[in-house]
Formats: C-alpha cells, structure tokens, sequence
C-alpha cells in the first residue's frame, strides 16, 4: 500500500524572529500552530489531528491541544529530535489515508537561546547514560566529531570539503532577511575558525537560536478546496540507528534505511531530486546523510559537495536555501520543521526569488536526532509540486 | 515479601571498575561479548550470561581532541575522547591520557588503566574525579 496522493501539506509557518525572549514556549507553539493554519486557510475547528515532540511544554498534546482550543481524535508524539516532525508528517499521511482524521496540525518551538539551556529529552535515566557521558562529551559536537574523524580516516574526506556545506548554506543566509547569520563565508573561513573538537570547527556548527514553525497536512479532498497551492506528499521512511551492541560503524546513519524507503514509495529516485532540505546540525550531518540518501557513493561525500554543487539555484543538488541549521535558525536545537518548511516554499515557488530553484517539481526533506556516533534517528520524506 | 534486591547490571559492573577491572558480559547460547552491560543479550535475547575480566587491549577506533567543554571538564582542554576497540570486539567510549593529544591516531594500540587510581566510585554522570576506565598508548 501506498499513501501517494492521501494528503498534501497545504499550509506552513516558520516563525521570523530568532531570539525570542519575550513569548513562553508554548506562546511560540501557538504562534507557528495559527500562523500554518492561516497560511493554509482553515481555522482552528477545522484540525482534527495534533502532532508535537518532547519541545511541547506540559503534556504534550493534552496541554497544547487545549491551549490552542481544539478538538482532536488523533495524536502522536513520536520524538526522535530532530527527525520527529519529517516522521510527524509521515505519520499523518497514512493516519489520513486509513481514515483516522482529516487535518493534521503539527507544531514544533522552543527557546534554548534566550533560555540559555540544552534541550531534549531528560538523558540521566538512559541505560546508556553511565557508559557515555562520563569522559568528557560534554557537548553535542564531542560526538559528532568522532564520526567525522572516521569518516575522514577511511574514506580521506577533508576539513576543507566540509566547509563547502557551510558555505553554501551562508550563500543562501545572505537571501533570507530572518537568518541568523547573514554574511557569507569562505573555505578558509571555516577552517581557520576555532577547532572545537577535531576535526570540526566552530563554522562546522549549527546555530543556537529560538524559534519554531508549524505545517498543517491535510486529506486530498480538503486540499483541492483550498484556495492555496499545495505540496504532495509522495513517499516517507523513518529508521533509528543504535551502537548495535558495541560495534558503531560511525560512517553510516540511519538514512540508508529511512532514504530507500521514502524513495521507493515516492517512484523517484535521487537522480530526479530538484531541491534537498537536509538537516545540518554540523556539516558532517548533512554530508554523511547525502551519502546515505544515495545522492553518491558512501565515502564520496566530499567530493560531492565541492564546487557549489549545493548552491542555488543552478548547483546540482540545491540544498538549504533557507540558511539551514548552519545559518538561519535551529529552533530547540532540533531542525527538521524548519529545513521541511522551505522545501515547501521551493515546491510552491516562494523561495527568495536569488535561490528559487526554476522548475522545482520534486524536493526530499531529511531530519535527523539523536547523536551520529552513538544512537540516531532519520526521517525522509520525498515532496512533490501540486501537480507532480 | 521483599528481601534485599540483588545487584543489577550497572552495579555489578561499577563495583567491579571501583576494583579496577573492567568487567564484560558474554551471551552463554549466542557467546556474543555484550556492550553496554545489561542484564540480556541484544543479539539474541538470551538471559544467560557470564561475566569476565577484560584483557585490556584495545586500538583506538575514532577519537576526537575536545578543545571547548562544559562543567567540569571546561578546565581540562584540550584532551582526548576515544571509542577504542577492545581485543575482545566491543567499541566503547573512553578517554586516551597520559600522551601528547597530538600523537593519538586511529589504528593505534592502547592500554587500559584506572584513573584515577584511587577507588573512588562515579557519584554523578558528569563527575571528573570519578575513577573510570581509561586508555593509555601502548608502552
């Protein structure tokens, strides 16, 4: 079975500001919730369903659903970091298709900059924890970092192939009037920028900003009613990748599962991709999850990304035009809501017209949570223009 | 009625480090060598094992040189976390001391010592003077 044609996202709302010291957590839930639903045209009576993560104040759903004045006969709460609201809106596909609701709102936001405070789920009681924490990671990119060291051991990747992926990202930034960080950047740049944790440096970074946004998916029959155009969802595959007993291979993410997935129920292969949202929490992430969507070989990675391949809109492989989690925003430490929403944008036309893909009818979206080198999460799901 | 409970896991293993060993699992049906210690196989699902003494060799799997942290490492940059592979297959995550940052390679050959060597079990996750299980290059 197959969800292709079920449902559609047909509205979606990335909050503007980035430093957000003045609205709750659940104030900014709200105003991603009613800003998607607007830019949709429906209103709050017409959502049926709710989606959220562990970013969700309260108890989740129970809490937000209220708030927002709601009434819902579906939730899910599937938290996977980053790669929760991908897998949201894969979820919603098929809960529309079997008839289990009609319009679903999900939602993500948080404030981990003017909070100045980690996120994510509480880790002391993992089994894990004891085995992994206490020599020294005491930062998301220590972890990271290990991946990177064996990616460049065994396949000769180079510091200076990944600062393509940043600057890339800050040749797009420089377009979006929100992005956190707005000036481009060069190679040398990146890697004359503070090493943080060999071999990654500070521009091999993510940002940390507040921030949130929303998408609403809705069934095939109430999107042709809407006046707005839509974004088809055509395939989604989901996958978690652990330390499988003590034997990491480092160089591989839960992509080669949840890619194929989403490839293989959309009909579509990489090679017909036009436009790429993949989260880039570090340019390591987004470059190994390149690799292991099979838009190249494992290990070819940095040779893929050289020479603009990345850059909008006439590089092969656009990807970020937003700024990505590199530049423009990293909403609760977690960026796969806000990278799916500008491949909605590119599907519906409305990117920044200096990095709008011409002609873009399909776009994958890749979230990815959870830590490279230990236990990560993927969610991938393949979008397509209106008519594709 | 409820006696004391036996150790679990966590605690045969952190009792055993407190004593300077580093204590592994094998799976007795599958004899897969388990890493994190619990209670079961993750292999097979198995519930019988046994526990022995590892042999402390290992060669350094990825690693990474921490120039900026946090909490109570932030004061003891630059230095050095490692998934080494231990002679008996599991990859888990240590420090390499008592060498110059620098010369740590993958593929090199370490050893495990205590450190600090007085016993001195972990109280907290993120605790720096803990007594852990950490590499050292091979003499």
């Amino acid at each position: 079975m197959t969800v292709r044609g079920a449902a559609f996202v047909v509205g979606a709302w990335e909050h503007p500001r980035r430093d957000i010291p003045d609205l709750s957590v659940a104030e900014i839930h709200a105003e991603a919730a009613f800003g998607a639903l607007a830019d949709a045209g429906l209103s709050p009576a017409d959502v049926d369903a709710y989606f959220c993560d562990s970013d969700a104040p309260g108890v989740g759903p129970l809490s937000m659903a209220e708030y927002l004045g709601l009434s819902c006969r579906y939730l899910d709460t599937t938290e996977t970091g980053g790669a929760s609201y991908p897998s949201h809106v894969g979820h919603a596909v098929a809960a529309i298709a079997t008839g289990k609701c009609r319009v679903a709102l999900c939602v993500m936001g948080g404030r981990p900059r003017s909070l100045r405070r980690a996120s994510g789920p509480d880790l002391s009681g993992a089994p894990e924890t004891p085995y992994e924490t206490r020599w020294g990671i005491t930062d998301t990119v220590h972890n990271y970092a290990l991946a990177a060291m064996r990616h460049m051991h065994e396949f000769g990747t180079t510091g200076r192939q990944l600062a393509e992926i940043k600057v890339a990202a800050s040749l797009h930034a420089q377009h979006n009037p929100n992005a956190f960080l707005r000036t481009p950047v060069t190679v040398e740049d990146v890697v004359s920028s503070p090493m943080i944790s060999d071999p990654l440096h500070r521009l091999d970074c993510c940002v940390m900003t507040d921030g949130g946004g929303a998408v609403v998916v809705a069934a095939a029959e109430v999107a042709r009613r809407l006046p707005r155009r839509s974004v088809a969802i055509l395939g989604h595959g989901e996958a978690a990748k652990g330390t499988a007993n003590g034997r990491p291979d480092l160089i591989h993410t839960a992509a080669v599962q949840s890619g194929p997935a989403a490839f293989a129920e959309a009909g579509v292969t990489p090679a017909d991709i036009d436009y790429a949202s993949i989260y880039d929490s570090f340019t390591i992430t987004a470059l190994m999850a390149l690799e292991d969507l099979g838009f190249c070989e494992k290990g070819e990675g940095g040779r893929f990304v050289q020479d603009g391949a990345l850059v909008a809109p006439h590089g092969r492989l656009p990807m970020n035009t937003d700024g990505g989690g590199l530049c423009n925003n990293q909403p609760d430490n977690r960026g796969g809501m806000v990278r799916m929403i500008e491949a909605v944008r590119q599907l519906r036309g409305e990117a920044a017209p200096e990095v709008q893909v011409p002609d873009c009818r399909l776009a994958v979206v890749h979230g990815s949570g959870g830590r490279l080198a230990t236990r990560g999460s993927a969610a991938t799901l393949i979008l397509g223009r209106e008519d594709a | 009625m409820s006696g004391p409970r036996p150790p679990g896991a966590d605690e045969i293993f952190w009792a055993a480090a407190a004593e300077g060993r580093l204590l592994l699992s094998r799976c007795t049906p599958c004899a897969t060598v388990i890493w994190y210690p619990r209670p079961f196989c993750p292999d097979c699902g198995g519930r019988d094992i046994t526990r022995f003494t590892a042999s402390g060799e290992a060669t350094v799997y990825s690693y990474t040189v921490v120039r900026k942290a946090r909490g109570e490492y932030r004061d003891l940059t630059p230095y050095v976390v490692a998934y080494v592979e231990l002679a008996e297959g599991p990859r888990i995550l240590t420090n390499i001391i008592e060498c110059d940052p620098a010369d740590v390679h993958i593929g090199q050959p370490v050893t495990l010592l205590f450190d600090p060597p007085e016993d001195t079990a972990p109280e907290a996750d993120d605790n720096v003077r803990a007594r852990l299980y950490r590499f050292r290059p091979r003499l």
